[in-house]
């Protein structure tokens, strides 16, 4: 089962490979990491997708807390809560397919950002499912190239913010 | 202590370099004794320890230094100090950071970095210090601000020493060392990522002990965590109280006096037979400080088939890791028993008495005391009837290991000190060391195989050097034996690459100006060991024993603990 761990970390450095690191050492596998600055600059975000059955989450959920420079991790499985990718992807755009392509974007209430001769990049954010729904409804057309954020979340009613004080 | 005294400014606050800082912050932290070797980046810190009122050893290689602040650690309950240079000196270090790790003892390592203008540059003897050893170490932290270097110390000797226990590494650029700052009072340690929890759920703490009164046949299963929490004391009254039997892990033992009626000494792949049926038997299984390790838990599926599991454990990342636990209870054993005790009642079991006491019978643990040859396990019984039991034992790595563990009873905790998660060959003389150290009134005795003291013998010449009568006996079965019993047992007797050619110990021995002696004949081990414990001197004493002897009972790999073979071996003796 898939879990959004979401993780306040010191804005050190090596918090990030210390993370990374220990992943890799206990043989725990991440979906997707997503790191950013908080509107506290002494605090950064991690929102970690992690797949495993309850027990190896609960592990990695543990091991993430022991760290000295992670303040506080939630696991957001059970939580009412909204989570997010943003990904960019370029499509092969000729002429005879712009209508086509266009209406695809509208119906995704994606944003066209840049226009080549022979393709188009777009952004696309939403829930995970939706980003996965428009890379498959593209690839007839031909995907050139995709980038994507990793999950970001947050719990609904500003839980996780009241939990941080 | 060296001032700088030329532009001190009466009203002005005072600045000291660096190094002074470090050397000032290490003693108000309790430093008296500390490990360490030098190297250039180093020279300043060094510099100042030169007129601190500090003990310092100097080992002869980084790791005999790191494993010396453990043992010294593990002896006193305090934090063990080591100090090295950069590059090789940290790397060096390694070894006994991530044993520390496994076993949860508190040290402070401080390595010197290259100046902070160098770093990533490959410079000279630069190494990724904190990313080396942060999956090793508990806690690390570069100083780059000298202003927050006596900070960063308080907060590593805080980390290393509270919550599980563990090594802490301070990486310290030269640069930093130099630079004078302003002394600054010490703020109050503020880290909000680290929180540890000591008193346990009240709630938790009652449904275990109420499990406890309603169980026919409980066992309380020990580890180094009640060494760790210093409740050895409160362990025994819970066991009493509640009239429990005890069985300790390798790391707990000590914690309970062995000699008493309620323990059933080590359990695991070597523990005694009694101790691994009880375990299998038990309807509730008392999880003290312990982590459920492999060697412990045998095939995991059917250990303690029949037991409720109470775990108590300061680290959360420890409960429910390996087995599923019915009562968690997160906290220091300390506080949790002295709890727990309030609400226990006396049950006298004595069906449950009845079947241990018979299992004690029918399976005690044994050898053959007719051979010829000199049995590994006479020596160490032969050792333990000289000492009364009361001497600190410090132990390398393999078969002589488990026999110590088996045959010397251990009375009080941190008597035996032994590398168990790791399983650290070498780690016996710097041990032997660091522990004399610690207690200097105490006979201290290096129980070692032949091929792991011949890892890090060369520390003979600290030992000489500081005057300390450790004692060396040498379990020299001219095999890496643990190896080879595996290969007898897994691998058609395929004796490959596990025996050496060793060198004469004796002769090494008093080359490096320690004693030494040779024993090949059963009749000499009584006064060997008499002469051993009464020189003064380091000493080593190099028996000569069965060179196929195994280690009996074992429950093999992927056995479930009930499962040991070994048991009916010695029916003739
Ligand atoms: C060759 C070899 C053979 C071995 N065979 C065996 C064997 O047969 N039997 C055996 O038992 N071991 C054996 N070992 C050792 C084994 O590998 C483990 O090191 C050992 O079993 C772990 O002991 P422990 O469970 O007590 O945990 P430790 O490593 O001592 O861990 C301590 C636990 O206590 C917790 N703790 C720390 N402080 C506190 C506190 N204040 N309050 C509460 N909890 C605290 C920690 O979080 C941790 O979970 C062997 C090792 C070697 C090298
Ligand atoms: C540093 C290190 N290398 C390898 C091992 C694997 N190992 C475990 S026991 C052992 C043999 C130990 O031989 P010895 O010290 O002579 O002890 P004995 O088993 O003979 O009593 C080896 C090689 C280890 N534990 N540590
Ligand atoms: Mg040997």
């Amino acid at each position: 089962m898939k879990h959004i761990i979401s993780a306040l970390v010191l804005n050190k450095p090596g918090v990030l490979a210390h993370v990374a690191g220990m992943f890799a050492a206990r043989a725990f596998n991440i979906d997707s990491l997503a790191v950013g600055r908080t509107d506290d600059p002494s605090l950064s975000r991690m929102t970690i997708v992690v797949v495993g059955d309850d027990r190896v989450v609960e592990q990695v959920r543990k091991q993430l807390a022991k760290i000295v420079t992670i303040v506080k991790v939630q696991d957001f499985v059970g939580h009412d809560m909204v989570a997010r990718d943003l990904m960019l992807i370029t499509v092969s755009c000729p002429g005879d397919k712009r209508a086509e392509i266009q209406a695809l974007i509208e119906m995704f209430n994606a944003k066209v950002v840049d226009i080549s001769p022979k393709s188009v990049m777009v952004e696309v954010a939403g829930p995970e499912t939706k980003i996965e729904a428009f890379i498959d409804s593209c690839r007839p057309y031909g995907i050139k190239n995709v980038v994507r954020t990793g999950t970001v979340a947050m719990a609904r009613y500003g839980r996780t913010q009241a939990e941080n004080q | 202590m060296s001032n700088k005294t030329s532009e001190t400014v009466t009203d002005r606050p005072q600045r000291k370099p660096g190094s002074q800082i470090i050397v000032d912050t290490l003693i108000e932290q309790g430093a008296d004794v500390i490990f360490g070797y030098l190297g250039g980046v180093v020279l300043p810190l060094f510099d100042k320890l030169y007129d601190a009122p500090i003990k310092f050893i100097i080992p002869r290689h980084e790791q005999g230094g790191c494993h010396m602040a453990d043992a010294y650690a593990r002896a006193t309950g305090k934090v063990g100090v080591v100090i090295a240079t950069s590059g090789p000196g940290a790397t060096n270090l390694t070894t006994g950071l991530a044993n520390a790790m496994m076993d949860s003892v508190p040290i402070v390592a401080i390595t010197g970095q290259v100046r902070t203008d160098l770093i990533g540059n490959d410079a000279f003897q630069e190494a990724d210090t904190t990313g080396i050893t942060r999956p090793i170490t508990k806690h690390n932290e570069i100083v780059k601000d000298p202003s927050l270097l006596a900070q960063t110390i308080r907060e590593a000797f805080y980390i290393a020493s509270t919550g599980r226990p563990g090594p802490v590494l301070i990486d310290i650029p030269v640069d930093m060392q130099t630079t004078e700052i302003e002394v600054e009072p010490p703020t109050k340690i503020r880290l909000p990522g680290y929180r540890i929890r000591e008193q346990g759920h009240a709630r938790q703490i009652s449904a275990a002990a109420q499990a406890i009164n309603d169980a026919q046949r409980p066992v309380l299963y020990i580890g180094g965590g009640v060494i760790a929490a210093n409740a050895a004391e409160e362990l025994r009254s819970v066991a009493k109280k509640a009239n429990v039997p005890v069985t300790m892990t390798l790391m707990g033992l000590g914690s309970l006096d062995q000699n008493d009626p309620l323990s059933l000494d080590m359990l695991g792949m070597h523990g005694t037979a009694y101790a691994n049926y009880a375990v299998q038997e038990c309807d509730l299984l008392i999880a003290v400080g312990s982590r459920f390790d492999d060697r412990v838990t045998g095939k995991l599926k059917t250990f303690a088939p029949h037991a409720k599991i109470i775990h108590i454990d300061v680290d959360p990342a420890s409960i429910s890791k390996n087995v599923r636990v019915d009562i968690p209870v997160v906290g220091s054993a300390k506080y949790i028993l002295t709890e727990m005790e309030k609400e226990l009642v006396h049950r006298d079991r004595t069906e449950w008495f009845k079947r241990i006491n018979d299992w004690k019978k029918r399976h005690p643990l044994r050898y053959d005391t007719n051979a010829g040859t000199i049995k590994p396990q006479y020596v160490i019984e032969e050792i333990y009837r000289q000492t009364h039991g009361d001497a600190v034992v410090v132990t390398g790595v393999g078969q002589h290991q488990m026999w110590t563990a088996q045959f010397y009873k251990f009375k009080r905790p941190r008597q035996f000190i032994t590398s168990g998660g790791l399983g650290t060959m070498g780690f016996g003389l710097p041990a032997a060391i660091g522990a004399q150290i610690a207690c200097p009134n105490e006979i201290v005795i290096d129980i070692d195989g032949d091929s792991s003291f011949n890892m890090t013998m060369n520390e003979l010449c600290t030992a000489v050097q500081y005057e300390l009568p450790v004692k060396v006996c040498l379990i020299n079965n001219n095999f890496m034996g643990m190896v080879r019993q595996w290969q007898h047992l897994f691998y058609g007797q395929r004796y490959s690459c596990s025996s050496l050619q060793n060198p004469d110990f004796a002769k090494v021995a008093e080359a490096f100006g320690a004693v030494g002696f040779t024993v090949k004949d059963k009749a000499q081990v009584p006064d060997a060991v008499k002469k051993m414990l009464a020189e003064k001197r380091p000493c080593v004493v190099d028996f000569h024993v069965d060179k196929e002897e195994n280690v009996w009972p074992m429950v093999a790999s992927g056995k479930s603990l009930h499962e040991m073979d070994g048991l009916d071996i010695f029916e003739m003796a």
